[in-house]
């Protein structure tokens, strides 16, 4: 009959679309896996790169360990502190106040670097 | 008992041209498990396994070992459980049993109560049940040292100083790990200092006196944070001492240094070689192929005769 037809049809493509708006969230999520939503700095040999980064406020920084030694991520002012992170462990955290915030590795003091919000 | 060598060797380490004890030579016989001996200003050697090396009246024998890094796994040392008990089983190897173990410090790797674990159980297979303790910066995160000093730091002061004294030898333990400063070296602090200076105050100035502590107390390399800021403050309240010998860890490789009484020397560690100064861009855990790691990983004697103001210092390889 036409109106169960109908209905059915109506029901068909509401499905499909929902299916395609959970694809779409799907792939939006793991994109934001593989790119976080601000800038990133690398830890490798010893060296946060870049040494010195320039954000806006309210950005999200992601520290990222690829050395194949811990190492930590602590404001000399205290402000901000990661636990220690292994090889591939990462530490974010989001600057909301304009200033500089000098950092360095509890560990391994010698690295150092600088973040500029402004 | 002892060989004098032929070629009597006074080594020049600072070009002043003032004579220095020939120890660069005798490390260059480490490997071979050579025993050497400084007495009177000479060099003076004999194997390692040579029987009339046994233990004479009045001496002692201990062995330090460094940088065990429980839980590290990866390349450079993917077992470093089967290369702690290498050297456990050349500790239990030795001619003359050590009385006990000095462990320079970066016992763990993560600070982790299943790697302290590991390495307690491992050591308690030495011949040498007595172990003393000083932290490095990998036992120390997170949790200001807490979780050490309940394990090791028992009647220790502050973050784990502390003294003792040895069939009439004085061990000083220091701890220059903590509240590292940005940019800086290895640190003691004000506390520790006093502590130090009173503590040796009223020795008589005959007594050997042994520090031993992570971070070398000299300075070798400030660009990788091989040294400790307020060491020279530390080594003043040592000057009066006929002789002062410092065992450090924390560089992974064997350096030494005389300087007037003092002499300095930092061991092998049990899991990972780590670059000479400016070999490489940084001072992290150095790959060498697989049959080289246990020739780069290592443990040293320290053996010491009553009377004879002779510390002698002999470092050998897990192969």
């Amino acid at each position: 009959m036409r109106k169960i037809q109908s209905s059915f049809a109506g029901k068909a493509v509401l499905t499909l679309v929902l299916i395609g708006a959970l694809g779409l969230s799907v792939k939006w999520a793991m994109a934001a896996d593989a790119n976080p939503p601000g800038p990133e700095v690398k830890i490798d040999n010893f060296s946060f790169t870049p040494q010195q980064i320039t954000v806006k406020a309210g950005t999200t920084i992601t520290w990222t360990n690829r050395d194949d030694i811990p190492h930590t991520v602590t404001s000399t002012d205290l402000v901000f502190k990661s636990k220690a992170l292994d090889t591939d462990d990462k530490f974010t955290t989001t600057f909301t106040k304009p200033g500089t915030y000098s950092y360095f590795c509890s560990i391994h003091p010698k690295m150092t670097g600088r973040v500029i919000v402004e | 008992m002892t060989k004098p060598i032929k070629d009597g060797i006074l080594y020049d380490h600072n070009h002043d041209g003032i004579d220095r004890r020939g120890f660069l030579k005798c490390m260059a016989w480490a490997g071979t498990g050579t025993l050497c001996v400084i007495q009177g200003g000479v060099l003076q050697s004999f194997a390692l396994n040579d029987p009339a090396a046994k233990r004479a009246k009045g001496q002692l024998t201990f062995v330090q070992i460094s940088d065990s890094h429980m839980g590290f796994n990866k390349p450079a040392n993917p077992d470093v459980i089967a290369t702690l008990k290498a050297a456990v089983d050349k500790i239990n190897a030795l001619s003359i049993p050590p009385e006990f173990l000095l462990h320079t410090g970066d016992i763990s790797h993560l600070s982790k109560p299943a790697e302290f674990d590991n390495v307690d159980q491992i050591l308690k297979t030495a011949s040498a049940k007595k172990v003393f303790f000083v932290p490095g910066e990998h036992d120390v995160l997170e949790d200001e040292g807490a979780q050490y000093r309940e394990r090791y730091g028992k009647n220790t002061k502050g973050a784990g100083w502390y003294s003792f004294d040895k069939s009439g030898v004085h061990f000083i333990g220091l701890v220059n790990v903590m509240n590292l400063k940005a940019g800086g070296l290895g640190s003691l602090g004000h506390e520790q200092l006093e502590w130090l200076e009173a503590d040796v105050k009223h020795l008589s100035h005959s007594t050997p006196i042994i520090v031993f502590a992570h971070i070398p107390l000299w300075t070798i390399y400030p660009d990788w944070g091989w040294g400790t800021d307020d060491s020279v403050q530390a080594l003043s309240y040592l000057k009066k001492f006929g002789s002062v010998t410092v065992l450090n860890g924390h560089i992974h490789q064997i350096m030494q240094k005389v300087e007037g009484n003092i002499t300095f020397h930092t061991a092998c560690s049990t899991a990972f070689p780590q670059p000479k100064p400016g070999e490489a861009p940084s001072p992290g855990p150095m790959k060498v192929p697989a049959e080289q790691l246990r020739t780069m990983l290592g443990l040293t004697r320290v053996d010491f005769v009553r009377g004879k103001h002779a510390l002698a210092v002999t470092d050998s390889t897990l192969v």
